[in-house]
């Protein structure tokens, strides 16, 4: 372990955070950080969900206040009581959502809060000149004028670096900066960041994308359950040492056990075609197709924004969608969710918190909620049968709640999951929908949650799944689809096909057969 | 050692406490308080609130709001005497008397669905599609009888008498309007415990994104909060017009969507949904009615009286404020 | 070129150039309606029509007060908030200056104003400060305004001290302008700049398009807000005291409906009632076109062409804000669609 120990520390660091504590109500997110930042490096945070990279960001600028622990900047203690004085001491923040005016002009956004003035009163001028030079650098040619919400994505995280490069940032905090690019724009990111780092500034950049890692950072620090685990350069460590590291495990162990829980993938025998969908059409979506047979996995694998959720959601009737779509071989229109259930599907949603549970219900009317028109007498709900259910549930489902009773805000988000899982097989469906089951969900959950998922198809169930981890979806499933920019590009018989196979038909979408052959 | 959650507590019991502390007070400091008169009165006054605040809690509890009940109640009030103006205007006195309950409720209801509906399909914010009729929904009422005071001693009808039976009629000793308001509580804390629908309202309210992707049908669960707001605002409008014996589209239900929302935020119902006590929106329009009775009984004046009940909502406002994290 | 089009880049051109349209008539539509509304009345009623008389004493004197609150509500509604208030306030004001009125004409007008500034800052403070819902706070406000009113003018309406010069305010002229009107002009000439060439405006059009990137900008939002509300207040307490002087009394039940008259004004001249998007211009003109209206209404009434009483005005100015709202929503969903 020794030679692969931080490098000699560097004479005077940018940024020395250390000690650095935070708890809320009932969670301690923060216990022991540390961060060391050099002067114009590109360092890496990474770590599992809620392992406390972004509290420890939120401190750093000025969001929250830390309970313990030390932030020296150049020199100089610092303790920022909001975003603004943060800014001004040098550290600028990109967040993953863009948080920026859609109605205000591009020029305006980059300066809110430090609009420039002549005469108190603004001088527009100055701004948009000033607005124009600063994209120019990054080699960005826009009319600063328009409203910053006409302009895509990609051009809007532009203009969110323009703006942290217009406040002479010393260090800028990017916080899962490609999570809304493809592959183009994340170049022209890279290439940005290597020119904020040409001009000395320093870049904290956290990503789940281990590779890109390798392509910017030079060094990264690892962290697990509110503490700093480890931290050092970049080149001489590999990825799965990474892994290894953000879970907690032992090298040898992740290799070994592969890193889920899926065991019985192959094995099965798919019956039926349960669903059918070709060509379908809707927002992100042009012409993807997908079918799923009774008992089978199939994995649907694709960058962001390839249209994994949005073929989930369509299926489900949750958004308007056109296209063929066949239940066992009955052509069908699910035009709400309330048709999908009766037709036997059930969808686990991406975003549990926004889209899945209903915070303040119980335990027992968030796994009921779906069943409630089964559970009901001419509108009155049978409780001793909702009870009986729910019991079985929680039993079977090995959910750790104190009581059914218990608002499932409280539990965890394995827990959670499970919840919502309930949800979906107390109809006895035929057919489920996984929205990235396992994200945000702590490892021993996470691979219950799998077994569990494994079981379902060797009763019989159909499952469609997404997820942005390749391992789950090349260990999970029996098939694997694969869409690019809405539509469907490639397919594979998961048993045999690399995670290098997978990526290359994600990224570059091409279906040719020598992908099979290689795996061979 | 456990904490002893000192905010939590006043959240979950604050208001009965407050209620407590008012009945006590008046009990020793104001004559004739423990009298049937003045029971009577202050649940007479309270009634109205009562079966506002109700549907109101609906409402709140799906995530949205009912600013418009107060101007629903006008148009109610002044719809009523348009049926009674004679004995034979629509053959028998029945009929006119049948039309003058039935059709008011009938046109706030259909007031309530099309706040619903701006919400539901034209997707306006609750606040935004609630202030159109808030705003003009007086201004309706004031057409539908020329802006004028209608009394009821100079309506023609026979059965006028049983109009007013709503809001002074006795039953066994209780004041007619007690026994509705007590007839809609139990109805409403039941439908919200025991009924698919009361859980499809506070999922809705919950997470409303979350539960149409469960199945519940949410658009039809905001339009019937709308429509149901609107019946129970028409229903306290004629119980207004009956008590006062006479229909003033200014006057009726003025203030009304700030008793009610005041009634439900001091019950304990947060205002941001997918939570609510029926029973609780009960005891903050007794608060209400008796904070304003405790006042007036002290020869407290009109005008001190307004600025103190505008403080206690914004006190009740306060103390079930979410906590912002 | 148009030739080398093929069938779906069309069809884009033409949605396009319809979006185009309805945007133009979504911006400019009330000033279209405006101009029309115009044109209309000097067609019809002739010099009557444009009078000196008529267009400064009758129409824009008389109009101060919808102009003066909605001037509030413009910045109140920009910032993504609501001030329902504003009648009671201006009552408020208008007893406050009646009372002072025996000190002259200036304590009277400051201290109405005083007064409105006072109720906005409780507004801006439990809004900004606690977080509160706007229309809730406001709402308790109009009622705790209502009742300082009639506790500072016991009940009745407070007559007017006419020997210490404060019913001059309405009767001052500058040319042919009457003072209120002067004052009302320079304050929208005001609004103007506050909004558009200062940072204070362009803080309160970005709280108002996304309040957490504002805060996260390092804007101040509390203090923009109390400001937003209590300047609010103040032309609300300033509205009070040209009713106290061109009524010549501080009645407590005045001033009914006048947040109805405010908020449909802003919102018909364009403002969207969700926050973030308007201007202090489209505000005039959307005072100016409902002025109009009951004008016109006025003067087919006095033509014998219907017989139309005034509760009329309140039916009309909801079903304008009712389309209105409508239409923005349309735009609203039309616009992130496109996106």
């Amino acid at each position: 372990m020794n030679d692969l120990a931080p490098q000699p520390e560097s004479p005077a660091p940018l940024l020395l955070m250390e000690g650095i504590a935070k708890a809320f109500p009932g969670v301690v997110a923060l216990d022991g950080a540390a961060l060391e930042i050099a002067p114009g490096e590109v360092h890496a945070i990474i770590g599992q969900n809620g392992a406390g990279k972004s509290t420890l960001m939120k401190i750093l600028n000025g969001v929250y206040r830390r309970d313990a622990g030390s932030i020296v900047l150049d020199g100089r203690a610092v303790d920022f009581r909001d975003p603004q004085e943060a800014q001004s001491a040098g550290v600028s923040t990109i967040y993953q959502e863009i948080n920026l005016v859609p109605f205000r002009s591009v020029a305006e956004n980059i300066f809110m809060g430090r609009e420039p003035r002549r005469w108190g009163l603004l001088d527009r001028e100055r701004m948009n000149r000033d607005a124009a030079a600063i994209l120019a650098r990054l080699g960005v040619h826009v009319d600063v004028r328009r409203p910053l919400g006409t302009l895509n994505i990609a051009m809007q995280q532009m203009v969110a670096i323009a703006r942290a490069l217009s406040t002479d940032a010393k260090i800028v905090v990017m916080d899962e900066p490609t999570s809304s690019l493809d592959d183009r724009e994340v170049e022209v990111l890279f290439e940005v960041i290597r020119g904020l780092k040409a001009n000395g500034i320093a870049v904290i950049y956290i990503s789940h994308r281990l590779d890109e890692l390798y392509a910017v950072c030079d060094r990264v620090t690892v962290m697990r359950d509110g503490k700093t685990i480890d931290h050092r350069a970049v080149n001489g460590v590999s990825k799965l040492e990474l892994v290894a590291r953000m879970l907690g495990k032992e090298i040898g162990e992740v290799r070994r056990s592969g890193a889920t829980g899926f065991r019985h993938q192959g094995a099965r025998v798919a019956g039926e075609v349960l669903i059918e969908a070709t060509g379908l059409q809707g927002e992100a979506l042009d012409g993807a197709s997908v079918s799923v047979r009774a008992g089978e996995i199939v994995g649907l694998a694709g960058l962001l924004g390839s249209g994994r959720t949005e073929v989930a959601r369509a299926l489900f009737g949750a958004d308007a969608a056109d296209g063929d779509l066949r239940v066992k071989g009955k052509p069908v229109r699910c035009s709400s969710p309330r048709d999908a259930i009766k037709a036997g599907l059930g969808l686990c949603v991406e975003d549990r918190k926004a889209d899945g549970i209903i915070p303040y219900m119980s335990v027992r009317e968030n796994l009921t909620l779906a069943a409630l028109p089964a559970l009901a007498r001419r509108g009155i709900v049978d409780t001793t049968e909702q009870r009986k259910i729910v019991d079985r549930f929680i039993a079977r489902l090995g959910i750790k709640t104190s009581d059914p009773e218990q608002a499932i805000r409280e539990l965890s988000g394995g827990n959670q999951q499970k919840v919502l899982l309930g949800r979906w097989l107390c109809l006895d469906p035929s057919l489920l929908l996984l929205d990235e089951p396992t994200r945000g969900i702590d490892v021993g959950a996470k691979a219950e949650i799998q077994e569990l998922i494994d079981e379902l198809a060797d009763e019989g169930l159909g499952v469609l799944m997404i997820s942005s981890e390749l391992e789950e979806i090349i260990e999970g499933a029996d098939r694997v689809v694969v869409l690019r920019e809405g539509r469907t590009v490639a397919e594979f018989d998961a048993v045999d096909v690399s995670q290098d196979v997978v990526m290359h038909a994600m990224a570059h979408g091409e279906n040719h057969e020598p992908a099979t052959t290689v795996a061979g | 050692m456990k904490r002893v959650d000192v905010p939590a507590l006043i959240r979950a019991y604050g208001a009965f406490i407050a209620l407590a502390a008012l009945i006590l007070y008046n009990s020793i400091f104001t004559r004739n308080f423990l009298s049937i008169g003045a029971f009577n009165a202050n649940l007479t006054q309270a009634a109205t609130i009562v079966i506002v605040a109700v549907g109101m809690t609906f409402v709140i509890a799906t995530g949205g709001i009912d600013l418009s009940v107060g101007s629903l109640m006008a148009i109610a009030g002044s719809l009523a005497p348009l049926f009674l103006l004679d004995a034979y205007q629509f053959g028998t006195p029945v009929v006119g008397l049948a039309l003058a309950i039935i059709a008011p409720l009938v046109a706030t209801t259909l007031c309530g669905a099309f706040n619903g509906v701006l919400v539901t399909r034209i997707g306006l914010q609750p606040i935004i599609a609630t202030l159109v009729l808030y705003l003009g929904g007086r201004g309706i009422a004031q057409l539908i009888v020329n802006g004028e005071l209608r009394e009821f001693r100079n309506l023609g009808s026979p059965l006028v008498p049983a109009l007013e039976f709503l809001g002074l009629g006795q039953v066994l000793g209780v004041r007619f309007q007690i026994i509705v308001m007590l007839v809609v509580v139990v109805l409403a804390a039941w439908v919200l415990r025991a009924t698919t629908f009361g859980r499809y309202v506070l999922a809705t309210g919950g997470n409303s994104s979350a539960a149409r992707l469960a199945g519940v049908p949410v658009n039809q669960v905001k339009m019937a909060v709308y429509c149901l707001s609107g019946f129970l605002a028409g229903l306290a409008g004629l119980i207004v017009v009956a008590i006062n014996r006479s229909s003033d589209p200014h006057r009726v239900g003025e203030y009304m969507e700030l008793d009610a929302i005041a009634a439900v935020a001091v019950g304990g119902t947060p205002l941001s949904g997918g939570r609510a006590t029926i029973m609780g929106t009960l005891v903050g329009a007794l608060i209400i009615q008796l904070l304003r009775f405790t006042l007036i009984a002290n020869n407290v004046q009109d005008g001190i009286t307004r600025m103190v009940i505008a403080a206690a909502i914004i006190i009740a406002v306060l103390a079930q404020r979410q906590r912002v994290t | 070129m148009a030739s080398a089009k093929v069938g779906p880049v069309a069809m884009d051109e033409r949605g396009a150039a319809r979006d185009r349209v309805i945007s133009a008539i979504q911006r400019q539509g009330a000033l279209i309606a405006l101009v029309l509304l115009v044109v209309f009345g000097v067609a019809r009623y002739g010099t009557t029509f444009y009078s000196q008389y008529n267009i400064f004493d009758a129409f824009l004197n008389n109009n101060t007060f919808y102009a003066l609150t909605a001037l509030g509500m413009t910045f109140v509604i920009i910032s993504g908030g609501i001030d329902l208030s504003v009648g009671s306030v201006a009552v408020f004001a208008a007893v406050t200056a009646a009372r002072l009125s025996v000190y002259g004409l200036a304590p009277a007008l400051v201290g109405a104003v005083l007064a409105g500034i006072f109720a906005g800052l409780i507004n801006g403070w439990l809004i900004a400060r606690f977080a509160l819902q706007p229309f809730v706070v406001t709402l308790a406000m109009l009622l705790a305004a209502r009742g300082a009113g009639l506790t500072l003018s016991n009940n009745a309406p407070v007559m007017v001290d006419f020997a210490k010069g404060f019913t001059q305010l309405g009767m001052i002229h500058l040319g042919p302008v009457p003072l209120p009107v002067l004052i009302t002009a320079v304050l929208y000439g005001l609004g103007m700049l506050l909004l558009n060439r200062t940072r204070f405006g362009r803080h309160v059009l970005a709280i108002g398009g996304n309040e957490e990137a504002a805060r996260l900008a390092g804007i101040p939002v509390a203090r923009t807000l109390v400001v937003v509300y209590a300047m609010s207040g103040a032309l609300a307490g300033l509205a009070g005291a040209f009713l106290a002087a061109l009524s010549f009394s501080g009645s407590p039940t005045g001033a009914i409906g006048w947040e109805l008259s405010a908020i449909a004004a802003v919102v018909v001249g364009g403002t969207l009632l969700t926050g973030g998007i308007g201007s202090v211009g489209s505000t005039l003109i959307g005072v100016l076109l409902l002025g109009l209206i009951f004008v016109t209404l006025n003067f087919e009434r006095g033509q014998g062409t219907f017989q139309l009483n005034s509760f009329w005005e309140n039916f009309i100015r909801g079903a304008f804000l009712l389309i209105v709202v409508v239409f923005q929503s349309r735009l609203a969903k039309r616009g992130n669609a496109a996106n």
